[in-house]
């Protein structure tokens, strides 16, 4: 309103003439405001170094500001009255008078803006802050009005409007923003009862969740959705129907749940799909979008995973000088505030006061190893037992897979023998890791160390299981590819059979279609791959479930309840509680991911049950840690191991890209079923697709693109690039570490420059004293410092303790002797560290231990 | 956001917005956890501003901090008169420190002052021994505590005085990996 009634004033004496010496006061007022920001920076930059000094520093400015402020309002107000009372002989002289002054405050409002915006930086008061905003506040609405005139002054008052406007938005955005995030509060709880390390198996979780709906909605926005609505409906074709034979069982649930019957001939699954070149009123063209989605999936997947471990690999660029600052970084950021249960609590206290004696130990360096050879021998040992542990775990599995395509051939085969597959490797995914535990224990290592190589042992394990499996699937796929060939002719026979004996009938009515059910099939073996897939993601999410549920659960209520009335402390002896596996769960996550990727070409409607399983297994997790699971014992740090767990991501995104990739590329697609089918290879449709709806040029242009006199230097030229960067990576770390070493000499010779100068001085003083005894009596300060350390308990009454002194300013050694008044002269002669002091002058002294008494110590006299 | 709220008025809730790094919806939060620890001190009118202060007793208790060895050292240091008792306004400063969004050198600034348990503006050998005993509850020997504190003045004392300034507490701690993560409390 205020300002309103401003602008109705100006607007009053508002002169033609002024115009030019406005324009000019806008030009020096952007011009000031630049140079406002300029400062503004620079008073961070200070403010970083030494927050005390720049609070002080900023208070004065405050008041010089609001004092000023207050002159230029009075100014202000004067030259108004005058404008108001003279018209226009008086605006000339206005504009002089107020030129000088309106850039000045220009210059202050920027500088209040920027105070309030970074209000929340400052460390003071509450009280504090709240009337330095308000005073800000108030300067700044009172005088951004008055900066500009008539028009120039609406303008401003309307990009101030726009601008506060576009503040209050965007918080409100931020407000929503952070409203929209899902799960925040379960993981806080979380966070707050099991610290930062379990909770980031959750975030991992809910990351993976996000990138698991972006899967889901590529392929059921691009694939799925259309195929319903578009395509031929179900017993359209023999690819979308039962076949004759097992219609019957065909609705059966052990059937439907073994993914066979209608569940195999829906869309869920490759067979299902038609290789129509386009579908529907839209011309949508399905094989097309099929493949391209295909390869998008791992596209966006490697974007994303690459994406988010290079922000992490940023994120932690700082943690490079490890060494320098062990014990600091222990004392001062071991511990987790967010700690808000007491036995996590407990288990901190323990684990930092056990981190704290083993980096003395290693800092004593007394590591007597007692017998390195049975040390050594003991890991042999143990990795031996290991690898055969894997061996055998991947050989069993490659003769389960095997014998279970013999059980497919027989009719009648039981449960078990139906879902031995299945059930072998989730046995051996439940024993495996506790076994490795067993035996890692030979091994002595350090718990970190241990950690990492039971990582990567059960990694191999899972990665060997599932290879095993891979090449246990190939072996199918290609007994299946030589059945085709059979099936084929007999389809084909079949086919002409029907149509010449209903020719040779009635050769006027047109022959009835065959039943689509009757027709023969091959095999198909991309559903057949499809189909394991899903039934080994199923199992998992089941094995998953329900060792939680017994293994925590019913392990936690059995605990709990039967501790009454048992023999011993079930509690704090041998069930109690389970530990939530951190790893473990990481690892299934990991590989599940890898199960999706790589099935979801052959089986679209993977990515859907994943999506459930994900959110099912939140919420399922959230509930089994809250209520039967205790802190860990050994808490590992989340921020280092994330970029972990993406890495093992990426290896496993990679490895499921390549079978996925080998099939695409080499294998023939299915004659009768897939939207590829016909055709040689599935990339052909590529092809296809360019000659048929490109123009001839770009068809040109392909095929020379795909020329490998091409794609070789094409390729060349990548790896030299690649080779090109990475030495130039390398140059750049070599010259950090050469700056780091620098950095680290220069602090060392500082430090030694100090104490020698410390130390030396008195002693070449004390020299001096010795062979001139009357400059006693004068007591120069050096001589004063060492009464100090004599008398380190406040004997001398001179001397205010601590903190004037501190106050004082930097303490170099040249202010040393300034800071003290000569206390009473008490007298010393004795050199007392003549021996402990500085050997030579000049020469570093050793670092790692207690100094003698250092002359400077004696300036913190509370300490005490 | 539509939905009234008698608690604050419109310009208190902003200001709050501007000097803390919490939302409107949070210091809504924050408030009613304040309220909780006393229902019967604390009024739900804020407008007019009254001066209610809650003891340390209540603060302490409180489950974020209850675990906290240093939960006694935050309250005193947001405290106005350092006795750990607390207004709202002190109370919502502390969480703001504490909270994710504040910027290394704030957190810093404020991490110095809680483990100079003297008030020295320094951090000496007393101060870290304290911090020591703390954080082990006491398991270690005074020979290992005095080792671990000197140990920590030789890494980090960059001006070799026996003791670390402000100076020298920001140029170790900017440097540690865990210092943003481990030092901030969610509410």
């Amino acid at each position: 309103e205020d300002k309103e009634e401003d602008e109705s004033k100006e607007e009053d004496n508002g002169s033609q003439q002024n115009r030019v010496s406005r324009r000019k006061n806008y030009q020096r007022k952007n011009r000031n405001g630049k140079k406002a920001r300029e400062e503004g920076s620079q008073k961070k930059d200070r403010g970083k170094t030494a927050p005390n000094k720049d609070q002080k520093e900023s208070e004065n400015k405050e008041k010089k500001t609001t004092k000023r402020g207050k002159e230029g309002e009075n100014k202000h107000m004067k030259g108004r009255k005058s404008s108001t009372s003279s018209a226009s002989s008086n605006s000339s002289d206005e504009e002089s008078l107020s030129e000088e002054e309106l850039a000045m405050l220009k210059e202050q409002v920027e500088q209040k803006k920027k105070l309030i915006s970074t209000m929340r930086n400052k460390p003071w008061r509450m009280v504090k802050k709240l009337s330095v905003l308000r005073e800000a506040q108030d300067f700044v609405e009172k005088f951004e009005g008055a900066l500009g005139k008539g028009k120039g002054k609406k303008l401003y008052a309307y990009k101030m409007m726009m601008a506060k406007k576009w503040v209050k938005f965007k918080r409100d955005f931020e407000n929503f923003k952070t409203q929209c995030i899902p799960w925040e509060m379960k993981i806080k709880e979380v966070e707050s009862h099991f610290g930062s390390s379990v909770a980031s198996y959750f975030i991992f979780l809910r990351w993976m969740y996000g990138v698991n709906l972006v899967l889901f909605g590529l392929i059921f926005g691009l694939v799925i959705i259309p195929e319903v609505l578009m395509g031929m409906p179900y017993g359209s074709l023999p690819r979308k129907t039962v076949p004759r034979a097992e219609q019957a069982t065909a609705m059966d649930f052990s059937v439907l749940w073994d993914f066979e019957g209608y569940i195999k001939y829906s869309a869920l699954f490759y067979g299902y799909y038609n290789n129509q070149r386009t579908i529907g009123w839209l011309k949508y063209r399905l094989p097309m979008a099929y493949f391209m989605v295909g390869i998008s999936i791992f596209g966006y997947s490697l974007m994303v995973v690459i994406r988010s471990m290079a922000r992490n690999a940023n994120e932690s660029t700082a943690d490079g000088d490890d060494d320098n600052f062990i014990f600091s970084w222990k004392m001062f950021t071991s511990w987790d505030y967010l700690i808000g249960n007491p036995e996590t609590a407990d288990n901190k206290f323990a684990s930092i006061t056990t981190s704290f004696k083993e980096s003395i130990v290693d800092e004593q360096e007394s590591n007597k190893d007692e017998n390195i050879h049975l040390r050594r021998f003991l890991r042999v040992l143990a990795n031996v037992l290991i690898i055969c542990c894997l061996c055998g775990s991947g050989y069993l599995i490659y003769f389960v897979v095997k014998r279970s395509q013999t059980f497919s051939k027989m009719q009648n085969v039981g449960w078990y023998e139906r879902n031995e597959v299945e059930i072998v490797m989730s046995l051996l995914g439940m024993f495996c890791p506790p076994l490795f535990e067993t035996i890692a224990a030979l091994e002595n290592y350090h718990p970190r160390i241990g950690l990492k190589w039971q990582l990567g042992r059960i990694f191999a394990l899972f990665l060997g299981n599932l290879y095993t499996f891979l090449l246990a699937l190939m072996d199918d796929v290609n007994e299946k590819l030589a059945e085709e060939d059979v099936v084929k002719n007999i389809t084909h026979w079949t086919l002409l059979g029907h149509h010449n004996s209903s020719a040779g009938n009635d050769s006027i009515v047109t022959p009835a279609p065959l039943d689509p059910a009757d027709v023969p099939r091959g095999p198909c073996w991309e559903t057949t791959v499809g189909i394991e897939f899903v039934r080994l993601t199923v199992s998992d999410i089941l094995v998953t479930y329900i060792t939680i549920l017994v293994g925590d659960f019913i392990r936690a209520c059995f605990v709990r309840f039967v501790n009454y009335c048992w023999c011993w402390d079930l509690e704090a002896g041998f069930p109690s509680y389970a530990e939530f596996d951190i790893s473990g769960n990481v690892l299934g996550l990991v590989f599940n991911q890898g199960m999706i990727w790589m099935g979801s070409f052959y089986a679209p409607g993977l990515v859907g049950i994943n999506v459930l399983r994900l959110l099912t297994s939140m919420y399922f997790q959230c509930w089994a840690v809250m209520s039967s699971n205790v802190p860990h014992a050994r808490v590992f740090k989340a921020s280092k191991s994330n970029n972990f767990y993406m890495g093992l991501l990426l290896l496993i995104l990679f490895l499921s890209l390549l079978p996925v990739a080998y099939t695409i590329m080499s294998l023939p697609p299915s004659f009768d079923c897939g939207p590829f089918s016909g055709k040689k290879r599935m990339y052909d449709v590529i092809q296809e697709t360019i000659e048929l709806d490109f123009p001839l040029f770009v068809a040109k242009i392909f095929s020379y693109l795909a020329n490998p006199g091409l794609i070789i230097p094409a390729i060349l030229l990548m790896v030299l690039t690649i080779y090109y960067l990475n030495a130039v990576s390398k140059a750049y770390q070599h010259a950090n570490a050469e700056l780091k070493k620098k950095m680290q000499m220069q602090r060392e010779e500082e430090k030694n420059k100090r104490n020698n100068k410390a130390s030396t001085n008195p002693m070449l003083q004390d020299l001096e004293d010795l062979l001139t005894p009357s400059t006693k009596t004068e007591s120069p300060p050096k001589q004063a410092e060492d009464k100090k350390i004599e008398s380190p308990n406040g004997s001398s009454p001179a001397r205010k303790p601590g903190r004037g002194e501190a106050l004082a300013g930097s303490p170099t050694v040249g202010e040393r002797g300034a800071a003290f008044t000569l206390p009473s002269p008490v007298f010393v002669t004795q050199p007392w560290t003549l021996g402990i002091r500085a050997p030579y002058p000049g020469q570093p002294r050793p670092w790692g231990h207690p100094l003698g008494p250092v002359p400077g110590r004696g300036r913190g006299q509370p300490c005490y | 956001m539509g939905n009234k709220q008698t608690i604050f008025t419109q310009e208190q809730l902003d200001a709050y917005q501007d000097c803390t790094f919490f939302t409107r919806k949070e210091i809504l939060r924050l408030f009613h956890r304040y309220r909780d620890l006393a229902p019967q001190l604390v009024p739900l009118d804020y407008s007019d501003k009254p001066a209610v202060t809650l003891p340390y007793e209540l603060i302490g208790s409180m489950p974020e901090l209850k675990d906290n060895p240093f939960r006694q050292r935050i309250a005193e240091v947001f405290s106005e008169h350092g006795d750990g008792n607390m207004t709202l306004e002190d109370f919502l400063d502390m969480f703001s420190v504490l909270s994710e969004m504040a910027p290394r050198d704030l957190k810093a600034y404020y991490a110095f002052k809680i483990y100079d348990f003297n008030n020295d503006d320094y951090i000496c050998k007393s101060d870290l021994e304290k911090t020591v005993n703390k954080l082990t509850r006491n398991e270690l020997t005074p020979e290992e505590v005095s080792l671990v504190c000197e140990k920590v003045i030789y890494e980090a004392d960059v001006d070799n005085d026996g003791k670390l300034s402000l100076a020298d507490f920001q140029h170790m701690i900017v440097r540690a990996p865990d210092f943003l993560s481990t030092f901030h409390i969610r509410i």
